[in-house]
């Protein structure tokens, strides 16, 4: 209970400083927000927040620059923000996408987290423009209670702010939030709000100054299974045999309401619905398609329910842990597959190769902690370098396996926090001469052969002393 | 025109072997077969099931191996296991045979060094399979030694399938047999070797093999007394050679300086009232190479027969009043339980019930002879009567170890291990020998039809066989169809050994599979699925209390500790655990709470129908437990002298702890169409009580078929 109390003074605290804080003019001031709708999705453990800012320039100067702030809370549990802006007239409307890059400001209000929207074109003064704004955020739902017994339902606490956190003064403000279920056991109401079957609206709310922040705190149901994976290990393992070998290593975990006390098998058979509702029953990984070989296991051996459905454009394997895991509950496992090679290694014009493959975790609704890649170039190859599209740690290690003897570079690329938005393509780029292929079948040969070359040589030498 | 064909003759004729090179060829190329045969007929269960280890010692050994790994083998050799016998530890490396894990290190070691990067559970799973493969060329060689070439290839392609031997060294049974069947030929093998040639080389080589087999398995008692008896007889029948002196004792004290070396048997080669015959017949061995030199020396008879009744007597006298005195001093300590129950098999029944409870400790029943010998078990007399027709030092040999272990097999399961390779080699005597004379036979006649057109006029012997083959007219069909006859009965062995290995010996017993409705299989993975949750769920330092034959399992997959395991070693703890699981509950709880328990597991058939489950078990719980705490009394458990669970059973019974923990809420639970709730499909009744409430325990996890529950201890209520 320490935990909420703490978080529940910071949000206050927030609030008093920035209401002091509001008289501060910045030089940021001369945009202003004419219209602001925000839509927050909470179906899933993964909080989906759909910002659609109208912006104007109301300084004198062009400006290409747009800032979004972040309460510091919500800042770490931050997993992705994309910008998009609406291009073209009426029907051949596209969308583009913008570059969004987290910027410190000297004179940020209590620790408040910004990210710059860089516009394609500088806004001109007294020109408007509409942006589309996307954030996940994970770790936000806070179960309350933080245990339940097999047959309670999960309800969890989400905070946030009625207001747009916003350095901008924003004319006109709504808020949508979404909830799984009609079942709210309470929100906090700022007027005008209320709440219509599954969704809870604030707003509209009219000329609020910059960093205004309003603490709102809603106690919903929700029975979508927390799945963390807490840590995942992918290898990506290069043969130019015509192979790509991932084995990805999972340490799973429920991280929604602890489970509590009994754990009965015969109500969790018989009566499915009423027990268990936030239990996790199954996964579904996609896989690229063409895959093969698939395995499902754990330290302790093969784990027999999984299913694979394979079709021309997606594998899709759904698998079980091996048993319901419930909250707080864990499980590891190892999942690994094989793919043709010519799928995903290409060639530049360079002479280069490069492996083209997606980054994030293959599990759908999951939360990856901590993600770490690895490459495995074959043996042999030179220059390596990675092209991430978001910022990753890197670093090289070596890595032995069959029949190797000077071993595999190998690409280590480390990621925290990441969300299923993060499964998009990355590449590295190494030189290799088809060569070194050759070593390890001559290796092999050459070993055979002086076998029997020994063989060969003891028949016919005599080694006996007595003669 | 003419010289062309005569010179390629000449070099196809280059290139022809020669009979005693097509022999080889041959030869080398059918025990090439076989090594790969040995090792493939062992991989059924990995195709049907996954490279698993399997049962539940073979749990045991595969956690100290990845220990050995891991820690190196100083912190192996010193390792102190907390983990289990809660709260005894267990010193592990000075508790058990290490030569299986040291073998599997280095194998895994030698792959790794020459980059093969294998998991060290695919070595372990494989061990038994490789070994099993050598015993085929140890086979060999020893058929070669003790018969002919001819016999040692039968006896290779006869032990690569036997049953008898498969059954113990599947793919994934990675238990000290495996390694210990080879390390067993090998040391009787190298030391028929060395009697036959004197040479102490080979009566080294015997020392270091029997060293590998003590550091391998308790079974080495069964060499060291199969060879001072063999030694005796050889003795007693007057075959006594300085080749035997010089194998036998190059042999025993080599033998035994290096056994000492293993922490786990120590001195017991001069301590132990097992290991006494071997000493008795070294110094025998001793007492008559003197007599044999006083013999050479003294001309005399009458005075040699003089003092040969002393010393003798004397001897005898000197060595009776040693173990005396040794056994009553207690330097000597008496024999074991299990070796006692080796010699009447009625003595474990009725003393230790902790041995006769192990199902592989029961007499063997004649049905499993049938089905682990097939064909052997009619060709064993066969080869025994070959043997005795060619009665020589290594014939002796082997039909001493056939006859003996055959003995044991009989009284335990298990040792139809140890009689399989004597088996196969007589075996193998009878089958080489048969079709040899037989094809001789065939080949002869031919011959002598042969020489008898072409010459004319034979030699007295071609004439006289020529009168044998008159008088015995059908001799040459009789030959064919007898041949027939024993390519049918092999075929017959060969298609019952792949049958039995695919169908009886190839399950893991972790994993159970069965056939559903529809004809597919269907998995029951419940052990690893609680042991699994155990590792995961559960606190680091949880201690579980389940029957002793769950320990390895919980240890090593579920990583956990727990009050009893498989390594038997303490009789009062197991009969605590007994107690506890026989008595009612708030009387199980305070044993339960002394022992600082956390969860208990049980064993649960009655939804799957799985019948070797704890309440099947229980009854050995109760013997276990009423023998070292006479509270517990099995007729209380018992209804006319009859074991049930429905209704009618004792009042006892249907409260006990363990009734309790495996029909909990099981009452309402309805499992086959047609049937009441709580129908127990293991026992085929309906349960007698369905109210079972549990005031001290609840239940933690119970696997998807219900063939494991794991139950919560919960913390003792506030006093206020």
């Amino acid at each position: 209970m320490e935990a909420p109390i703490r978080a529940r003074e910071a949000l206050g605290f927030i609030l008093f400083s920035l209401l002091f804080s509001i008289c501060r003019s910045s030089s940021l001031n001369h945009l202003l927000i004419s219209n602001a709708e925000r839509r927050i999705d909470l179906s899933s453990h993964i909080v989906k927040v759909f910002l659609t800012l109208k912006v104007e320039n109301a300084g004198s100067t062009p400006t290409s620059e747009v800032l979004l702030s972040f309460p510091p809370t919500q800042a770490d549990h931050l997993a992705t923000v994309e910008a998009l802006v609406t291009k073209g007239k009426r029907k051949k409307t596209t969308l583009v996408r913008l570059d969004v890059k987290p910027t410190e400001l000297p004179d940020a209000p209590n620790d408040a987290k910004y990210f710059t929207i860089y516009l394609a074109n500088p806004l001109k003064s007294g020109e408007s423009t509409t942006i589309e704004v996307l954030y996940l955020l994970t770790h936000s739902q806070e179960p309350f209670p933080a245990e339940i017994a097999q047959s309670e339902s999960q309800l969890v606490y989400y905070r946030d702010s009625a207001l747009i956190l916003s350095p901008y003064h924003i004319k006109q403000q709504t808020t949508f939030i979404k909830t799984p279920s009609t079942k709210v056991e309470s929100f906090t109401r700022v007027e005008p709000s209320n709440r219509a079957g599954t969704e809870i609206k604030y707003g509209p709310y009219e000329d609020h100054p910059p960093y205004s922040f309003s603490p709102i705190l809603i106690h919903f149901e929700n029975n979508s299974p927390f799945a963390v994976v807490e840590e995942l290990v992918r290898e990506v393992e290069i043969s130019h045999w015509g192979n790509l070998q991932v084995t990805e290593q999972y340490t799973l975990v429920h991280a929604g309401a602890r489970h509590k006390g009994v754990f009965s098998r015969v109500d969790y058979q018989s009566r499915p619905t009423l027990n268990g509702a936030s239990s996790l029953r199954y996964l579904l990984a996609r896989l690229p398609p063409r895959v093969h070989s698939v395995y499902y296991r754990d330290e302790i051996g093969n784990i027999s329910s999984s299913h694979l459905r394979t079709d021309s454009r997606k594998s899709e394997l759904e698998i079980e842990p091996r048993y319901p895991l419930f909250g707080g509950w864990k499980a590891t496992f190892v999942i690994g597959y094989g793919l043709p090679l010519q799928d995903f290694l290409f060639e530049t014009s360079d002479d280069r190769r490069y492996l083209n493959f997606t980054f994030g975790c293959p599990l759908l609704e999951t939360v990856v902690d901590k993600l770490t890649v690895k490459v495995v170039l074959p043996e042999g190859s030179k220059d390596p370098s990675a092209v991430v599209p978001f910022p990753v740690e890197q670093h090289l290690e070596t890595k032995y396996s069959y029949l190797d003897v000077v071993g595999r570079t190998v690409v280590v690329m480390e990621k925290k926090n990441l969300v299923p938005a993060h499964n998009s393509h990355f590449q590295v780029y190494y030189t290799f001469k088809p060569i070194f292929m050759l070593a390890e079948p001559l290796m092999l040969s050459s070993a055979f052969f002086l076998f029997f070359v020994a063989c060969v040589a003891y028949l016919h030498i005599d080694l006996s002393i007595r003669k | 025109m003419a010289t062309m064909p005569a010179s390629a003759s000449d070099l196809l004729k280059s290139f022809k072997l020669k009979t005693k090179q097509q022999e080889l060829l041959i030869r080398v190329s059918i025990l090439c077969l076989v090594y790969i045969l040995a090792f493939i007929t062992r991989l059924f269960s990995v195709l049907r099931y996954e490279s698993m280890i399997h049962e539940f010692d073979p749990y045991f050994n595969y956690r100290t191996t990845l220990y050995l790994t891991e820690n190196g083998f100083y912190d192996f050799w010193n390792w102190f296991d907390y983990e289990s016998w809660y709260p005894l530890g267990r010193i592990v490396g000075g508790t058990l045979y290490p030569g299986l894990m040291v073998t599997a290190v280095l194998i895994y070691r030698i792959l790794r060094f020459l980059r093969f990067a294998v998991h060290i559970r695919e070595v372990c799973v494989l061990t038994a399979p490789f070994f099993a493969s050598n015993t085929t060329l140890v086979a060999y060689f020893f058929g070669k030694e003790i018969w002919d070439s001819g016999a040692g290839l039968v006896a290779a392609i006869l032990i690569a399938v036997c049953p008898g031997y498969i059954s113990r060294s599947v793919a994934g049974s990675y238990d000290n047999e495996g390694v210990a069947i080879f390390a067993l030929l090998f040391t009787f093998y190298v030391f028929v070797k060395a009697v036959n040639t004197g040479s102490l080389a080979w009566s080294l080589a015997s020392a270091f093999g029997y060293f590998y087999m003590v550091s391998a398995w308790g079974g080495y008692v069964f060499i060291i007394n199969l060879i001072p008896l063999y030694v005796l007889v050889l003795l007693i029948t007057g075959r006594y050679s300085m080749r035997l002196y010089v194998a036998y004792n190059c042999m025993y004290i080599l033998g035994m300086l290096l056994a000492m070396q293993i922490r786990f048997v120590g001195f017991q080669h001069v301590q132990s009232g097992e290991h006494m015959a071997a000493m008795g017949v070294f110094f025998l061995m001793q007492v008559f190479y003197f007599l044999d030199w006083v013999k050479h020396m003294l001309s005399d008879t009458k005075l040699f027969q003089a003092f040969l009744r002393i010393t003798v007597t004397s001897a005898v006298a000197v060595g009776g009043v040693a173990l005396g005195l040794g056994m009553v001093s207690g330097y000597i300590s008496p024999w074991t339980g299990r070796f006692y129950s080796l010699l009447d098999p009625t003595y474990a029944k009725d003393h230790i019930p902790i041995i006769a409870s192990v199902s592989e400790h029961q007499p063997t029943a004649w049905s499993s002879f049938m089905f682990d010998f097939h064909i052997l078990l009619f060709l064993f007399p066969a080869g025994l009567y070959f043997c005795f027709k060619r009665l020589s030092d290594a014939t002796i040999f082997i039909v001493m170890y056939g006859l003996t272990s055959m003995y044991f097999a009989g009284v335990m399961v298990r040792l139809i291990l140890v009689a399989t390779p004597a088996v196969c080699l007589i075996s193998a005597i009878a089958v080489s020998a048969t079709v040899k004379n037989l094809t001789v036979l065939l080949r002869s006649k031919n011959k002598v039809v042969q020489t008898g057109s072409t010459k004319g006029s034979g030699g007295s012997k071609s004439s006289s066989k020529a009168l044998l083959d008159q008088s015995q007219p059908f001799q040459k069909n009789g030959a064919i169809a007898l041949l027939f006859g024993a390519f049918y009965l092999l075929s017959r062995y060969a298609t019952h050994c792949t049958w039995v290995t695919s169908e009886a010996y190839s399950s893991p017993s972790i994993v159970l599979a069965a056939r559903g409705a529809h004809g597919n299989r269907v998995i029951f993975d419940d052990y690893r699925e609680a042991y699994f949750w155990l590792r995961q769920n559960t606190p680091q330092d949880a201690k579980v209390m389940s029957w002793w034959d769950y320990g390895y399992q919980i240890t090593a997959m579920g990583n956990r500790t727990v009050i009893v395991d498989n390594n038997t070693w303490n009789n009062t703890h197991i009969a605590t655990v007994g107690r506890a699981m026989s008595s009612y509950e708030d009387e199980a709880i305070e044993i339960i709470r002394s022992l600082d328990v956390d969860y208990v597991l049980v064993v649960f058939g009655g939804v799957t129908g799985y019948s070797s489950d704890d309440i099947n078990k229980f009854l050995w719980m109760v013997r276990i437990g009423g023998g070292v705490f006479p509270v517990i009394k099995e007729p209380d458990y018992l209804v006319n002298g009859e074991y049930r669970v429905d209704k009618g059973a004792a009042p006892k019974m249907l409260n006990c702890l363990m009734y309790k923990l495996c029909y909990y809420r099981f009452g309402e639970m309805m499992t086959e169409y047609g049937k009441p709730p709580g129908y127990d499909r293991a026992r085929g009744v309906e349960i007698g009580n369905k109210d079972v409430k549990l005031e001290h325990l609840e239940e933690a996890f119970t696997t998807s078929n219900w063939i494991v529950r794991i139950y919560r201890v919960k913390p003792p209520n506030n006093r206020w």
